[in-house]
């Protein structure tokens, strides 16, 4: 067993972060740096008649204010149809409309009061399908629509053979809401020019390389003038994937006011302004044989972008994905508008499309299986996705566990024992009921489950999926990592070490990783998609490789030894014994005697203290073998391997109050090959963490496009208390392109989660919601539909 | 606006300084003495991301005016650690048991809302030696996590207490 590979490690950067060292975004101070605020728009649509910054310019401490007119010409964002402040027309209640530079963060927060700015108010489009109708006010008037883009992709024919050749359809509407990243740290940048007018820009982006291109688009800089630094990232879950305005506007004020500048969000802007998950409407109408075979799937999705296009438009990929590929389906058709309104911008949230299509197609397919007198087990099995089977969307399947996942969490179901299938708990009515053991309105308990089916190597959204790095070799045999990637505490830094320790044979101790900063790191497109610890993991791989190739070249001459003979391990290199072709960690396999090994750090010195000399520095650069999807087909091989899921949520609902209470999450997850379990775990964790956030008490309400609840009292998350028991279990398939058989894990753990617990409500009491969050008013609206309908049938 | 003349001490060092009367503790630790381990997730209380000891108890900083900790004794994250710690990681004996758990149980991720976690953790030890599972859950009830899903935090928690 590898040293390594494989091992419980505590994260690297966890002893700065437990004692407060870490320094975030919100803990960078430069010399003469200025507290940046921004004014928001007071109405979602308005024509904008003036702005007066008279007042707030003469304001003691008032270093620099910005408005539409100190845009450069440009526009930017992935529909190229935003600016940092707007101008003539603001399309919502976020949309920034000047922003100041003051000594202090009281001094910038006054001086907005005193900005005027004169609105002429206009009808607004609130609602995604009110947005479709041909009188609709335009969002953005120069399009002509309010449609910015269409899917449409189809294999099989599912309206006609499909549904011919299906003895059980069913079909569901769903409504899915507004979900904030809610990351522990606010928004936060810092912008600072030097003398040459390059901008260095301290960020938690999570895409240093796009942004310093993004930037420099909307700045009218050249890329080349914009380093990116990425501080201590205080949580992402997708936030940091675009440039949004404050960042440009940081550095607008910077320009203007010749000094560094931050740009802050408090928790409620934070709520405001930050993009969230775009609400949806969706149809799925699903079929199946009566032998068990899925037949087809058909979905529409309606979701509404608001007001600028961010990754938002594009999560219909992710939900065509788990509709066309999770399971063995023959007839797919899948379509989505996306719709801009007046309401709040739209992002990329962990997950990417994905929670809210699980929902979708895992309630079908538990509907199915009733429809059919089938075991929800039994069903999805015979329909799971097989190993090294492509399926007709052009996914490449390679490694699979998905049987193996639901198997394992069927047999932590424990059916049939006390607590499942709908048994009453007790409660004490008091002795004045009659019969006080038949409680009134009991709770009751169910089982459900969801499978999950997520890119596991990689995702080609750009043209390059490509990540750099660079392993470096010192005089003391330290070794550093300078990886493209990025830390979010996700823990890919630690991952990184580890692949590189395993194949230089040193101690995670003795690997350094830096990663944040572009004006070092290699190339890489940025941290989403569950990609790290495959690709920047390859990338680590081959760099480590050829640091070892050079090392051994090297260490081939002082050991009087080929190459190929040599193995490393314990921080030196031995000669391997004869006939011994194994490659492991030498100690106990090998005669280990220092005439046969000589010291890493005696190997680099040795390398470079003669004329002619080298360092040791390997290159790696890793871009995998995967396509984007067909513009026209959307179909294509989009990830290099996939990652396989399945949970089982055990329910309590209290048919009193609506209340579910999870008492239990069985997770098992295809990760390929868990480089370090710990982490593993602590991905699933945290990803159950939001899945049941989304399930039962997450949602930013938005009326008239304002958020009525900004702030965590009203957008509730699952504190420590909430928390039900979670169980991990790690499925390892050997992925045979994955960095020691490692894939992708990020963003599986809250993907099933809604849709098993969905599932385990129906179990419990027999209400099927198709709305998240399922809070108690719907759960009881549910009951209370159900008892009608029996009544009406009694 | 007239200062106030305000005296803490803060991490055992009796501090004296003139201060806006309307700053938090929080503004105050952060902004005035360079204590920027305590984390602002929040300003209403509803996270604990700026959870500090004020005379052994918890509590959230961003929602404390300073005035009102005036004599007060204060005990940050950066107080907790008694000298830094090694290269690589949790060197031993540097970390107080509650950091030295949620480093080694994987307690922490991004690590924004650790500062709180550490704090809340170590009144709670203080005032409870041996908790149950619940008893650690409830007293962390208050501090936010994104990333971790609580289950490692309450391991590290509990390990602590046992340790």
């Amino acid at each position: 067993m590898s040293a390594v590979i494989g091992q419980r490690l505590p994260k690297l950067d966890a002893p700065d972060k437990a004692t407060g060292r870490a320094v975030y975004g919100h803990d960078v101070r430069l010399p003469g740096m200025l507290h940046g605020r921004i004014l928001y728009s007071q109405h979602p649509r308005a024509r904008v008649v003036g702005v007066d910054a008279s007042r707030a310019a003469k304001l003691a401490g008032v270093k620099a204010i910005v408005t539409a007119a100190d845009n450069p010409a440009t526009k930017f964002g992935y529909g190229k149809d935003n600016t940092p402040l707007k101008g003539d027309l603001v399309r919502s209640l976020r949309d920034e409309v000047a922003a100041v530079a003051a000594v202090d963060a009281d001094i910038a927060e006054e001086a907005l009061e005193l900005i005027h700015v004169e609105y002429e108010p206009l009808e607004a489009v609130l609602d995604a399908e009110a947005a479709l109708k041909a009188d609709a006010p335009l969002v953005h008037p120069e399009r002509g629509t309010n449609l910015f883009t269409q899917y449409d992709y189809s294999h099989g024919d599912p309206a006609k053979t499909g549904e011919a050749g299906s003895q059980v359809i069913v079909e569901d509407d769903f409504e899915l809401p507004y979900v904030a990243h809610a990351a522990m740290e606010t928004s936060v940048v810092v912008a600072s020019f030097d003398h040459r007018g390059h901008l260095t820009l301290y960020s938690t982006t999570q895409i240093p390389f796009l942004l310093q291109r993004d930037l420099a688009e909307a700045l009218g800089l050249d890329g080349s003038d914009i380093r990116i630094i990425q501080t201590a990232i205080g949580g992402a879950f997708g936030r940091g994937l675009d440039i949004y305005p404050f960042e440009p506007i940081a550095a607008l004020l910077a320009r203007k006011s010749g000094k560094p500048v931050r740009v802050s969000f408090s928790r409620y802007e934070e709520f405001l302004a930050a993009p969230v998950r775009q609400p949806a409407k969706v149809r799925i109408r699903a079929g199946a044989k009566r032998d068990g075979t899925l037949t087809f799937r058909d979905v529409y999705a309606l979701l509404d972008i608001g007001a600028y296009v961010s990754w938002g438009s594009v999560t219909p990929l992710v939900m065509m994905e788990t509709t066309a590929s999770l399971y063995r389906v023959p007839r797919v058709r899948f379509r989505a508008d996306c719709v801009y309104t007046n309401n709040p911008i739209t992002g990329a949230v962990r997950g990417y499309g994905n929670p809210q299509s699980t929902f979708f197609v895992e309630t079908a397919m538990d509907r199915l299986a009733e429809a059919l007198g089938l075991d929800p087990i039994e069903f999805r099995v015979r329909n799971a996705n097989r190993p090294n089977e492509d399926t007709p969307q052009g996914l490449k399947i390679t490694s699979c566990g998905l049987k193996e996942c639901l198997e394992a969490v069927a047999a932590r179901a424990d059916k049939g024992t006390e607590g499942t299938q709908g048994t009453e708990g007790t409660r004490d009515y008091g002795s004045f009921r009659q019969f006080p053991q038949v409680p009134l309105f009991p709770k009751k308990r169910g089982i459900g489950f969801a499978s999950t089916l997520n890119v596991g190597g990689g995702a080609r959204i750009y043209r390059s999926d490509g990540c750099g790095a660079t392993v470096k070799v010192d005089d003391f045999g330290h070794v550093s990592l300078i990886t493209g990637s990025t830390e979010i505490g996700q823990g890919s830094e630690t991952v990184l070490a580890q692949i590189v320790a395993e194949v230089l044979g040193v101690k995670i101790e003795d690997v350094t990783v830096l990663n944040s900063d572009t004006d070092v790191k290699p190339w890489d497109v940025g941290v989403h998609a569950s990609r790290t610890t495959f690709i920047a993991g390859n990338a680590a791989h081959l760099a480590a490789m050829d640091a070892r190739r050079q090392i051994f070249e090297t260490a081939s001459e002082l050991l009087k030894a080929p190459p190929e003979k040599l193995v490393a391990g314990d921080g030196r290199i031995f000669v391997r014994a004869d006939g011994n072709q194994q490659s492991a960690t030498p100690r106990g396999r090998f005669a280990v005697s220092n005439h046969h090994s000589v010291d890493l750090a005696k190997v680099a010195r040795a390398r470079h203290f003669r004329e002619g000399g080298k360092v040791i520095i390997g290159e790696g650069w890793y871009d995998p073998p995967t396509s984007l999807v067909d513009k026209e087909t959307y179909k294509g091989n989009i990830s290099a391997t996939y990652g396989f899921g399945a949970q089982m949520a055990e329910v309590e609902v209290d048919t009193e109050t609506g209340k579910v209470r999870v008492l239990r999450l069985v997770c098992a997850n295809d990760v390929g090959r868990a480089i370090n379990p710990m982490a593993v775990e602590g991905q699933i964790e945290g990803g159950v963490q939001m899945g049941l956030g989304y399930a039962l008490t997450e949602e930013l309400i938005v009326k008239d496009g304002r958020v009525l609840n900004p702030d965590f009292l009203d957008y509730r998350l699952f504190t420590a208390a909430d928390m039900p028991e979670i169980e991990t279990i790690i499925v390892e398939t050997d992925d045979p392109q994955g960095p020691f058989g490692a894939k992708g894990v990020g963003e599986m753990g809250g993907t099933p989660t809604a849709a098993a617990i969905a599932n385990a409500i129906y179990d419990a009491v027999g209400v099927r919601l198709t709305t998240v969050p399922m809070t108690p008013e719907r759960v009881l609206k549910g009951l209370m539909e159900l008892k009608e309908t029996k009544e009406m049938a009694a | 606006m007239p200062k106030f003349h305000l005296t803490l001490t803060v991490n055992g060092e009796p501090r004296e300084l003139l201060i806006d009367p309307r700053r938090t503790l929080l503004d105050v630790l952060r902004n005035n003495l360079d204590l920027r381990g305590a984390h602002r997730g929040c300003d209403s209380g509803d996270c604990g991301a700026c959870t500090v000891l004020l005379d052994g108890l918890p509590v959230t900083s961003c929602l404390l005016l300073a005035a009102d900790c005036d004599g007060m004794d204060v005990l940050t994250v950066e107080g907790v650690l008694p000298s830094p710690p090694a290269r690589g990681v949790g060197g031993e004996g540097e970390l107080h048991p509650v950091q030295r758990a949620l480093v080694e149980k994987g307690g922490i991720q991004c690590g924004f809302c650790t500062p709180g976690v550490v704090m809340a953790a170590i009144a709670l030890l203080n005032d409870n030696p041996r908790p149950t599972e619940e008893e650690v859950r409830l007293g962390l009830a208050g501090n936010l996590c994104r990333c971790t899903g609580y289950k490692k935090i309450v391991e590290a928690v509990m390990s602590a207490a046992e340790a």
